[in-house]
């Protein structure tokens, strides 16, 4: 946690979802095909958001609750592991 | 022994830089404001000035770069006039708000079209509403003292914000006038280490200047607010304070000269306001009861004092500058001081502008003009009328 100035101007102090939950800003949303992923982490290293989780398998997850659906994990990914749908409204 | 030395404005401005020893200096020159820019390349080359001395390719660049430098914490130091001022403009909201002590001189010189390098205070006034400090100074002495308590004051806890030193084109820049300068140990004592309020550090990362809700946004401008207020306290101590260490005082939020018994009290600021102080002696002998108030911050504005010395006098104001479509700036903020504590009668005269010489001949009979009391709106003097 880093440490916080007596000043009042525009800081933010990093942490995970220091803006909310972003995902709510999502059209589309990846779906994730753990079949056809070869653990390749293009996905992880490309995401600019940090929302792919890297799992102890090798294998990745996607956190919805910060992914804002940019599709770049999508678009990235050489096995078509993972594939952008619009979101269903809620 | 006392060490004084005979140099302009932008010198002994350059010799106070260099004595506050700030980590960077980023700056682009202008006319009138070059040789102090130069000033403190000679001192590079002397080695007496050590910070990192940046060349930039212009005027956004060099407030830009003082911002980047001040963020990481350290003291730093710019120089602008004119145009130069105008084209850092975004900047300076932008040096305001996020609370960086950058200290900057602005030498005041007209806004072309109508090229010009004369005396003018429309550029500073411009920037009115910057968030900056802005102080006008008279004399070349007055520069040196203020540019060092600019760092005193801008770099304090309770203000955190830029400073902008003011003087005239040329009547100050370019006129060499003796000053007293203290021994660097004295400066550095004064001074001490500056201690940011925050700053970008890999070992503490932060994000500056992201994007903030309105209710947070409404915090920032009233905290630039209080630091204001705080400001106009500590102006005065810290001027105080210098007279008990230095011996010398040019006033605080004004300067009073011959103001005790005073029945009119003119008030100006920088060159003019210096000069007035001949025509104020001239006038005392003619039998006028006047006095001058030299007006030194106009931002924060020194409500209270206006108020204070309006009680039993009426006030003459003169304007080096002309906000169009209203009327001269000091003239505005002096009657809106004013409103619902004084009924003082306040005369507005606009003079000087483009560089026009106004001698102490002039303003004597600005004076007299206005004591006479026929005046109904501002009055440019010795003005060729134009087509209306």
């Amino acid at each position: 946690m880093s440490k916080k100035y007596n000043v009042v101007t525009s800081i933010s102090y990093p942490k995970e979802g220091a803006m909310g939950k972003t995902g709510s800003w999502r059209v589309f949303k990846p779906i994730f095909s753990k079949d056809k992923c070869v653990k390749c982490l293009r996905c992880w290293i490309f995401c600019p958001e940090g929302a792919v989780k890297k799992k102890k398998d090798g294998s990745v997850t996607i956190d919805l609750d910060y992914c804002k659906g940019c599709g770049i994990c999508a678009n990235e990914c050489n096995v078509k592991a993972i594939i952008m749908e619009r979101e269903e409204q809620q | 022994m006392k060490n004084i030395i005979i140099n302009t404005g932008n010198y002994i401005a350059a010799k106070a830089a260099v004595m506050a020893k700030p980590d960077v200096v980023a700056a682009y020159p202008i006319t009138p404001q070059t040789t102090l820019v130069e000033g403190i390349a000679n001192y590079v080359a002397s080695g007496e000035y050590k910070g990192e001395y940046i060349c930039v390719e212009s005027e956004h660049s060099a407030m830009s770069a003082c911002i980047g430098a001040s963020a990481t914490g350290v003291r730093t130091f710019t120089a602008t006039s004119s145009h130069g001022l105008l084209l850092m403009h975004e900047m300076l909201h932008w040096a305001a708000l996020a609370r960086l002590p950058v200290i900057m001189c602005n030498i005041n010189r007209v806004i072309g079209p109508g090229w010009n390098i004369w005396a003018d205070e429309n550029d500073s006034i411009s920037q009115r509403d910057t968030g900056w400090i802005q102080f006008y100074c008279s004399s070349n002495q007055e520069i040196f003292d203020t540019v060092i308590q600019a760092f005193k004051l801008g770099e304090h806890k309770d203000v955190a914000l830029p400073v902008m030193i003011n003087y005239n084109a040329f009547i100050l820049s370019h006129t060499s006038m003796p000053a007293e300068i203290p021994s660097q140990k004295e400066i550095d004592d004064y001074l001490g280490k500056y201690k940011p309020l925050w700053r970008i550090d890999p070992e503490n990362p932060v994000t500056f200047g992201n994007i903030i809700m309105p209710a947070d946004y409404e915090k920032v401008r009233r905290a630039m607010q209080y630091a204001h207020e705080n400001a106009k306290k500590l102006i005065p101590e810290i001027a105080l304070d210098w007279k008990k260490k230095f011996g010398r005082f040019n006033g605080d939020l004004i300067e009073k000269y011959r103001c005790e018994d005073a029945e009119v009290i003119l008030l100006a600021m920088g060159a003019i306001a210096a000069e007035s102080k001949v025509s104020i002696d001239n006038l005392r002998k003619e039998g006028y009861k006047i006095g001058l108030a030299r007006v030194r911050t106009f931002r924060p504005f020194p409500v209270e004092e206006i108020v204070k010395l309006a009680k039993k006098t009426e006030l003459i104001v003169i304007d080096r500058n002309i906000s169009c479509g209203y009327e001269g700036a000091l003239f505005t903020e002096v009657k809106s001081s004013l409103y619902n504590k004084s009924d003082a009668k306040v005369s507005g005269f606009i003079a000087g502008l483009g560089g026009k010489d106004v001698t102490y001949n002039h303003i004597e009979d600005m004076c007299k003009k206005a004591i006479k009391g026929k005046l109904k709106e501002t009055v440019w003097y010795g003005f060729e009328e134009v087509k209306k």
